[in-house]
């Protein structure tokens, strides 16, 4: 594995290397199995590990999460699908009541090591308004999670590694529209931590906080704006629980204007959290308010035109940038 | 000697925590397990060291049958640094991993699945041991209830799912939350075997659970206990209970599993003195545990943010 290794490749990819890297690591959701997973991330695997390390499940997202919640707790490793972001509203005892607190409140006496994964957002059109949330913020907001969003490859692997060595729940989420996008990939074993934001872009005049797919949008953004020399610098912020703030409050110290850009709808989103966390660090530095471009705040409808129109565009960020400048 | 001895650790355990809660050294809810001991005592004697037992929020009966130390549940109770979670879960969330107890859950029915992914790991490590899921009859209405018989069987786990039918769920009359008089008949919904025991008879249960316990272990799946019981105190020490009357509550003290056992071994001739020293060395330790969580400091000065996260 090197050159032209898609998103969906590179989480498969990872799986395969942490599965043959550890025994106890197993997965489990609906479809997985030979079937390869409704995305087909787990294509393949099946046939290489066997049905007890890759598990098929009824419809039961509860009892998933808390399948996998329940092996962890006695020694083992595992990955949970669930098969798009909205199912997971039906596990959400199991993550946010259970994964999230035994660990807290039985003092210390066990760990969670669970790897949950879905893919979130409107990748595929027309899919309406129950398979194609940004639900990324509920889970961030509660202790005991840990949330990522590989936003190319690259990352995807290495954040996906770290995912399942980490000894605590992590959320992670895929982007669908990413699932097919290609790049540069190391052939084995590499790390992205979480909790670690990166510069995707250096830039000098306006910042944009962003995660998912909302930062190869902010890039292509940041490649138009070029010729107007507008200079946009893109904090590719990874995991947004924890938040690494501190690489966006450095940034908007140099440029002192912020966008922070996500799919999810605005209100309560992420985006908010980003926008109150540089206003505490870095408010003396700004010349203008910190801006959130966001999907607007309803259901994604069915019909193409309308859901293009309540979905966050480019055209938002580039019109977003061009009021601070 | 041992299920009666057990059973009157979980009998004086609660009285001495009703006690405290009385003098406001608890603060907090608990939910006493007066009343259904055989259960607790009846499945555990059963199983071995390395089996799991999940519990629910009336937990300390099953602590304590699986083997769980009472002076750090009760400084657990008063929320001490001594207890069993560190002061962190309280009543409602005693766990003793060390003991083979999965812990106590506020959320009905959350432990069933929970419960089958500890049988998971039992299955594909082959580790042979088995997990007992203790929930209410009220648990049966939760959607897990469904989800975790019906994974546990397709996969056939080693895990049992006992229902103590206290009658009860809160206020609600089952008659009033359940469409059929047994909540074993839903086991036929899964394939496996449902059965209906009298869950206040300690020779009942235990002889139901070692059949039942024996069958999961060689990997013929799940089967669903149902232990028809009666919880003396109401679903939370201090309830006013509208729901039902003094008279009924008294009807079912008189089938006390305790005392039903005691004129089984009355009736076999076991001397008075040994059931009189059971006693007094079962009060002792109660009272050990209370002067040790009176005792025991508070969290002070403890990260807040300590478990949160393992590094």
């Amino acid at each position: 594995m090197s050159g032209n290794v898609s998103y969906l490749e590179a989480i498969r990819c990872a799986m395969r290397e942490e599965m043959n890297r550890d025994p106890n690591v197993i997965q489990l959701g609906c479809d997985i199995g030979l079937h390869g997973g409704a995305f087909t991330v787990t294509k393949g695997l099946f046939g290489e590990f066997g049905p007890e390390r890759v598990m098929d499940t009824p419809i039961s997202e509860g009892a998933i999460i808390s399948c996998a919640i329940g092996a962890a707790i006695t020694g083992l490793r595992p990955i949970a699908e669930i098969m798009f972001n909205d199912f997971s509203m039906l596990a959400m005892d199991q993550i946010v009541n259970q994964a999230a607190k035994i660990r807290y409140m039985f003092g210390g006496q066990v760990k969670i090591p669970v790897v949950i994964r879905f893919p979130e957002g409107s990748g595929y059109k027309g899919t309406a308004a129950q398979h194609s949330q940004c639900l990324e913020a509920l889970y961030a907001h509660i202790p005991g999670l840990k949330v990522v969003l590989p936003s190319n490859p690259y990352n995807a692997k290495g954040l996906f590694k770290a995912a399942v060595r980490d000894d605590n729940p992590v959320i992670f989420i895929e982007h669908k529209t990413l699932y097919n996008m290609k790049a540069e990939v190391p052939d084995g074993d590499y790390i992205v931590p979480i909790g670690k934001s990166e510069i995707a872009m250096e830039g000098t005049d306006v910042t944009v906080a962003a995660y998912s797919y909302m930062v190869e949008v902010a890039l292509r953004a940041a490649e138009k704006l070029k010729k107007e020399n507008i200079s946009l610098e893109v904090v590719d912020l990874l995991s947004v629980k924890p938040i690494d703030i501190g690489p966006v409050i450095e940034s908007v110290k140099k440029t002192n204007r912020c966008v922070v850009a996500h799919e999810a709808c605005k209100t309560c989103g992420v985006g908010a959290e980003i926008a109150a966390l540089v206003a505490e660090h870095a408010f003396d530095y700004l010349d203008a308010p910190v801006l959130r471009v966001a999907t607007k705040d309803v259901p994604i409808p069915f019909n193409n035109s309308e859901e293009e129109a309540a979905l966050v565009k480019e055209a938002d960020l580039i019109e977003a940038v061009r009021k601070l400048i | 000697m041992n299920f009666y001895k057990e059973m009157l650790r979980i009998r004086y355990f609660e009285e001495a925590a009703i006690k405290l809660w009385d003098q406001g050294k608890i603060k907090g809810s608990i939910h006493p397990y007066v009343g259904q001991e055989a259960i607790a005592v009846g499945f555990c004697q059963a199983l071995d060291k390395k089996d799991y037992i999940i519990s629910s929020h009336r937990g300390h009966g099953h602590y304590l049958a699986k083997g769980g130390d009472s002076s750090r549940m009760m400084a657990e109770l008063l929320g001490k640094a001594t207890g069993c979670c560190r002061g962190r879960g309280g009543s409602m969330h005693v766990a003793d991993i060390s003991s083979g107890n999965l812990g106590a859950n506020g959320i009905v029915a959350a432990n069933l699945g929970i419960g089958a992914g500890a049988a998971l790991t039992s299955k594909l490590k082959k580790l042979g041991y088995v997990v007992v899921a203790f929930f209410g009859e009220g648990g049966s209405g939760q959607g897990m209830f469904h989800e975790a018989l019906n994974i546990s069987a397709v996969w056939k786990l080693p895990i049992i799912f006992v229902c103590e039918n206290n009658r009860y769920a809160v206020s609600t009359d089952s008659r009033n939350s359940l469409p059929v008089s047994n909540v074993s008949e839903r086991a036929s919904a899964y394939g496996i075997p449902g059965i209906t025991i009298d869950g206040n008879d300690i020779l009942s249960v235990y002889k139901t659970a070692v059949e039942y316990v024996d069958r999961a272990r060689y990997g013929r799946g799940p089967a669903l206990i149902e232990c028809k019981t009666y919880r003396w105190e109401g679903h939370y020490h201090g309830e006013p209970q509208v729901y039902r009357t003094k008279e009924e509550v008294e009807t079912w003290k008189k089938n006390c599993p305790i005392k039903c056992f005691e004129v089984f071994l009355s009736d076999k001739k076991i001397n008075i003195s040994e059931i009189d020293d059971i006693k007094r060395t079962v009060k002792q330790e109660m009272e050990k545990a209370v002067f040790f969580a009176e005792n025991s400091p508070e969290p002070k000065g403890i990260d807040l943010f300590n478990y949160l996260y393992s590094d």
